[in-house]
């Protein structure tokens, strides 16, 4: 369907930006990619009266080492993500989790920043931020915020942005000697968003689990993070008894409504076999054939 | 705030400037503005790719972009990258395998195959699929799709 009469304005900078808000108020809605804003436009499920593109505002680019973060600025296309050598050094989870999201095409144009404030529950981002420990920082007439990426998420399509504050970058702890991370989807069609998907970033200390953070995606309203399956992890050796251990306590973990893949137990089944999957993939080559 | 903006962008090599609706999409601004029928819109909401066009050497959905935002960019169309001869030995393998029938996802298959000829000369055939992965085709049963895009790297890959 043809998208509805809208009006159309570039911010060229931060105070472009902030200028436009003020002059316009709630009307203006920030365009990033457009890879779900304008397939919303075409269905009349947003209503926006003025787009504000930011695409081409420089602070808000860019993949920068600074210290123990790896700053990821919120225009970063997921095609981006995919190829970027910080990211993959760094930040192998994003790098990993790009290729899932939708197709090249999209890949392309998508954000980083307008995935994250889209907060779709079935999204590889989300989730993967909220694994990695990342900190959402925003930008704001008023001044910017620094969210943890575990309390951003507030429910579904929900997040903790206030009206007229952007998110400016992710900052995600650098991944070290001691790091594994996965992530891993079900989807019913090479990119589809995920039936059930996990995230997971875990610190080991030697051959144990110094702490486990397992993020699902696409069973709740937003990125759940199963913390009795990561506590079941906590100490143990990666071997078969641990993966039972995690999955056993995913019950209390999580509680996915149905939707139209299917019912509350398909997830729950879906979600112990990803747990199976990301872990098998850390464990020794002997075990995991075992 | 303004419902039409005015843009300056190179479309195959040519500098157009033109004043544009904003709510008009990059396949309208081709087709209905420029006369560019080569790129065709199916869906328009991305799912399909039948828009799938080349927007500063990169393949997007043309549905899903705003021509009032390409102020300065460079857009290759199916028309440009034939004119080009680019992609001449793809689409004589399209031909020879009967790649295209109602030829409806044509355009678009090809401006998303010439993505992998550029940028992953050595895809199998399962890298093929997942890379087209985004552009539907309701006739073909895409079997003959891949043979073409595989038969043309095989090709490249021996004349290298
Ligand atoms: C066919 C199709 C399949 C897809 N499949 C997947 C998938 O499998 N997984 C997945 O994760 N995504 C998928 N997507 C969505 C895609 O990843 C989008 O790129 C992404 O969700 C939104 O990013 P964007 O830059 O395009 O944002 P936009 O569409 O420009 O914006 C989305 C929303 O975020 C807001 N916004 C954008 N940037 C900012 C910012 N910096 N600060 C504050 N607000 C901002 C906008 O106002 C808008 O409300 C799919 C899209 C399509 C069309
Ligand atoms: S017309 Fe653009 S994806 Fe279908
Ligand atoms: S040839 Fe008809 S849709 Fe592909």
């Amino acid at each position: 369907m043809k998208w509805p009469a809208i009006g159309y304005v570039r911010a060229d900078s931060l105070d472009d930006l902030w200028r436009i808000q003020a002059e316009h108020g709630a009307a203006a809605q920030v365009l990033a990619g457009g890879q779900t804003l304008l397939a919303t436009l075409a269905f009349r499920l947003s209503d926006p009266k003025l787009l504000v593109d930011i695409t081409r505002i420089a602070a808000l680019r860019g993949v920068e080492l600074q210290g123990g973060v790896l700053r990821i600025g919120a225009l970063t296309r997921h095609a981006e993500l995919a190829r970027d050598g910080l990211v993959a050094a760094h930040a192998p989870l994003l790098a990993e989790a790009a290729p899932l999201i939708a197709h090249p095409a999209i890949r392309n144009r998508g954000t980083i920043g307008g995935s994250l404030a889209y907060a779709d529950p079935a999204a590889e981002l989300p989730a993967c931020v909220v694994a990695l420990g990342a900190t959402i920082v925003t930008a704001s007439a008023a001044g910017g915020r620094r969210i943890p990426a575990a309390a951003f998420f507030t429910g579904l399509l929900e997040t903790a942005l206030e009206p007229g504050e952007i998110i400016a970058a992710v900052e995600v702890p650098v991944a070290t000697q001691a790091t594994r991370s996965a992530i891993r989807e079900v989807a019913r069609r090479s990119g589809d968003y995920a039936m059930a998907g996990l995230a997971a970033s875990l610190e080991m200390d030697g051959a144990r689990v110094g702490a486990a953070r397992l993020v699902f995606f696409g069973v709740g309203a937003g990125p759940v993070l199963a913390a009795r399956a990561g506590a079941a992890l906590q100490g143990r050796v990666l071997d078969g008894a641990a993966v039972a251990a995690a999955q056993a306590s995913l019950a209390q973990d999580l509680d996915p409504p149905a939707d139209m893949h299917g019912p509350p137990e398909m997830k729950r089944h879906l979600a112990r076999v990803l747990v199976q999957r990301v872990l098998a993939g850390f464990q020794p080559e002997t075990e995991a054939a075992a | 705030m303004s419902a039409r903006v005015e843009i300056t962008l190179t479309v195959n090599g040519e500098r157009v400037t033109r004043s544009v609706e904003a709510r008009r999409h990059l396949i309208d601004f081709l087709r209905l503005d420029l006369g560019l029928t080569g790129s065709h819109a199916g869906c328009e909401h991305g799912v399909c790719g039948a828009c799938t066009v080349r927007v500063d050497g990169e393949i997007v959905r043309g549905c899903l972009v705003l021509a009032a935002a390409l102020d300065g960019a460079e857009v290759t169309t199916i028309e440009g990258l034939t004119d080009s001869g680019e992609v001449a030995d793809l689409q004589d393998a399209f031909v020879a395998r009967n790649a295209a029938q109602c030829g409806f996802c044509s355009p678009g298959m090809v401006m998303a195959a010439a993505d992998i000829l550029r940028h992953h000369p050595g895809a199998t055939r399962a890298e093929i699929r997942e890379h087209l992965s985004g552009n539907y085709c309701r006739c073909t049963g895409y079997q003959s799709i891949v043979d073409a895009v595989e038969g043309t790297l095989k090709a490249r890959e021996g004349t290298r």
